[in-house]
């Protein structure tokens, strides 16, 4: 076996020993190595079904890890600088969720920004804990909200000390950090628990000069979606601890919801996708940035569009940037980012991230390659050459201040009717409203809807932004609460 | 001693060439590059283990690639070409005494090198004085040029390799944006025998039909290619392929081509019925 070491990958390395046995399957699942489904080992590939396979003794088990997982666990919290390291294989939505339902319970206080993603307020709606919302600060002309202020976090905790924890994106989907390590020292002094969503900065803890990561900031848990920048599969994910959390609670939680068959696939590409980042990370994320500034710089010659980065940097709600992200905002040229984001997909077979109403992102990863970048680049050039037009009457995004009527968990569980969205005015919706991406909710459980709130909505619709979260598909109906 | 090179043509067929030896062989940050001599084919290049071109049938695919746009356009003095390392259609263009520049956008500065070294025939006239080579990505080169050639002519390779970019929409947009408003592209348009190339075919028609007023496909009969029968792009802005054509001031030129000819050229727009159907799909 040798030494654990961050060259080695246990759980791949249990997976080939497994492969050699030949062991004779009288187990779930039930295609057998694929054997039972052709038409599948047809699309995957054998390679592929041979090790989609169900936990047993030379294979460890994910709910309650005493070998190889355990083994390839202990590597992760090493390579990201934490106590503890689980793996997870619900998506990052299921680390999100692990982190609320071990600090927060019915009634509990939670501090965060609004624009979270929905898996923050769903676990609330699961817990029944009250969120406590700070208005993150926005950048009027790019219309995009910015990290916390930490004037504002400071005032949030004094307003409210009795509240168990403090929730931070960072970065944000935009690549927006805020100043972690104040954060954690002003939670800290009141006894709360800092949640950090690092769903979008993976990356920060493998690659130079990068924005601070949670663990060494002293956050208490956060969640790394390794399937973004890190480059495993879809669905897996990280979630990492510090010292002051335990460990077997935490477990405790993630078992309450997460599958009893992990899947062996999701956790391989953990495991290889740790272990390349560890060996090779900070090569493979300089070419990254170096990329991204040559698209940056190339997008700026174009004019028109904006493709921003450092030089946003205010040392409080933009504390940092994340220079990996290639956000460009298009205004300028007339059009919405999601008009963009459809051109660039329907007419030149480009596939982009997303687009918000002001801007687009694309995203660059340990897989990218210049040639592909100048594709991007040339196709925006001819985006704005064919579809430029005069900007007025575009609306820019706008932060909407949420009046928090009741908890999400109250609203959501409540008796509820269906409306006409244009008839919900007042009243407390009881369902989600977003784009999709980046998931952000408009509307959360809870949130009394105003008349902002229906014209922002109908206009996402219109420029063809993808909306969900309500029961009614169409989005022609939301749930609202009775009124009594 | 007994050696066969093989260029696959689809999964299911092959071309064989026996070859005498192996003059070449190197990868470029870009590709591999191998340079071969064969008894049939003479030198042959290879890309990626791909067939680029060969001694024996080079002159048909430069000289189809050139002189039709030449005897269209009345004037042409700025001319880009895109790829084309090996130098043919240069060795073409600098026959024309009117043109004043001829850039050339080649990423990979090994394969001009290889060629210069090993097929000479081929890229000796790279020393005219008219003749500029750029080595940077084709993309980011045109992106930033306007109203600046009278012809484009895309001597790229593979739609599946290194030069993907130059298949593109945005590519033939940016092209669009680069020539005068009298301007003419040029591409090879793959062939539209094979499955897997017709449909290539069909795509990069589409994409400059829905870039270009004038849009009509030529052929030519190229025999180390797939399937042999190999297609061409005229794309315009202003001049009609064979409306536009001057026979006479092309003649008067006194240009010496071993494949083209002003009567031919009538000919080779007129496509194959299965041809013109393939093209018509993508057309409506």
């Amino acid at each position: 076996m040798g030494t654990l070491t961050q060259e080695r990958a246990p759980i791949y390395e249990a997976l080939e020993r497994f492969r050699r046995m030949r062991i004779v399957p009288f187990d779930v699942p039930g295609h057998k190595h694929g054997r039972g489904n052709p038409e599948l080992v047809k699309l995957l590939g054998s390679q592929c079904v041979s090790i989609d396979v169900n936990s047993m003794k030379p294979l460890d088990n994910l709910c309650h890890p005493i070998s190889v997982i355990k083994e390839a666990e202990e590597l992760a919290a090493e390579a990201f600088g934490a106590s503890h390291a689980f793996l997870m294989v619900g998506g990052t939505t299921s680390s999100v969720q692990s982190m609320i339902l071990s600090c927060c319970k019915q009634g509990d206080k939670i501090i965060l920004p609004r624009n979270v993603h929905r898996s923050v307020i769903n676990a609330l709606v699961l817990c029944g804990a009250k969120p406590v919302y700070v208005n993150p600060d926005v950048d009027v002309p790019l219309g995009i909200s910015l990290g916390m202020k930490v004037s504002q976090i400071r005032e949030a905790i004094k307003n409210n000390p009795d509240a168990v924890a403090v929730f931070v994106n960072n970065p944000t989907y935009y690549g927006i950090c805020s100043d972690l390590r104040a954060i954690v020292s002003m939670a800290h002094e009141y006894g709360m628990k800092v949640l950090v969503d690092e769903a979008h900065g993976t990356h920060f803890y493998f690659g130079d000069d990068m924005p601070v990561t949670a663990m060494a900031a002293g956050a208490d848990m956060a969640s790394v979606s390794m399937h973004k920048s890190g480059g495993s599969l879809t669905q897996s994910s990280f979630l990492l601890i510090g010292p002051g959390v335990n460990a077997g609670y935490v477990r405790q939680i993630i078992n309450l919801t997460q599958t009893t068959s992990g899947s062996y696939l999701l956790l391989s590409s953990l495991d290889i996708s740790r272990r390349n980042l560890a060996l090779r990370g900070r090569e493979a994320f300089g070419r990254v940035v170096d990329l991204a500034e040559y698209a940056r710089e190339e997008i700026n010659q174009i004019g028109g569009y904006y493709a921003f980065s450092k030089e946003k940097i205010n040392h409080d709600s933009i504390y940092d940037f994340d220079t990996t992200k290639l956000s460009v905002h298009t205004l300028e040229i007339g059009l919405a980012g999601i008009e963009v984001y459809d051109i660039l997909r329907d007419e030149y077979d480009i596939q982009i991230e997303f687009g918000d109403l002001g801007n687009i992102l694309a995203y660059l990863s340990i897989g990218d390659r210049r040639q592909e970048v100048e594709r991007l680049v040339s196709a925006l050039s001819e985006v704005k050459r064919r579809y430029q037009k005069d900007k007025t009457g575009m609306l820019s995004q706008e932060y909407i201040s949420p009046i928090v009527a009741a908890t999400p968990q109250e609203s959501f569980y409540a008796k509820k009717e269906s409306l006409p969205i244009k008839e919900t005015r007042g009243r407390i919706c009881s369902e989600f409203v977003m784009c999709y991406p980046p998931g952000i909710p408009i509307l959360a459980p809870g949130e009394r809807i105003t008349d902002k709130i229906i014209d922002y909505i109908v206009y996402a619709k219109e420029k063809g932004c993808s909306m969900t979260g309500p029961e009614d598909e169409h989005i022609e109906r939301l749930n609202v609460m009775k009124e009594a | 001693m007994d050696m066969w090179f093989n260029d696959e043509h689809t999964d299911d067929v092959k071309l064989s060439i026996r070859i005498d030896s192996q003059l070449f062989s190197a990868s470029s940050e870009v590709q591999r590059i191998d340079v071969l001599d064969s008894k049939e084919f003479g030198k042959v290049l290879v890309v990626d283990g791909d067939i680029t071109l060969t001694e024996k049938d080079e002159f048909i695919y430069h000289e189809m690639i050139t002189h039709v746009p030449m005897a269209v356009h009345p004037d042409v003095k700025q001319v880009l070409v895109i790829g084309g390392g090996d130098g043919g259609v240069v060795r073409e263009l600098i026959k024309y005494d009117e043109i004043e520049q001829i850039d050339v956008v080649e990423i990979d500065p090994l394969l001009v090198e290889v060629c210069r070294k090993y097929i000479p025939e081929i890229a000796c006239s790279r020393n005219d004085s008219r003749v500029t080579i750029y080595h940077e990505d084709g993309l980011r080169f045109i992106r930033s040029k306007s109203d600046a050639y009278d012809l484009i002519i895309i001597d790229s390779p593979n739609p599946f390799g290194a030069g993907e970019g130059l298949f593109t929409k945005e590519f033939y947009g940016n092209c669009y944006n680069a020539l005068h408003e009298d301007g003419i592209m040029i591409n090879q348009n793959e062939s539209p025998f094979y499955a897997e190339e017709a449909f290539q075919c069909q795509r990069m028609h589409r994409r400059i039909l829905e870039t270009f007023p004038i849009c009509r496909v030529y052929q030519a009969h190229i025999p180390s290619y797939p399937s042999g029968h190999w297609l061409f792009g005229f794309a315009s802005k202003k001049y009609h392929p064979l409306n536009d054509l001057d026979s006479v001031a092309w003649k008067l030129k006194g240009i010496r081509t071993r494949y083209y000819a002003p009567k031919l050229h009538v000919g080779v727009f007129a496509l194959p019925i299965y041809v013109e159907e393939l093209l018509k799909d993508v057309e409506e």
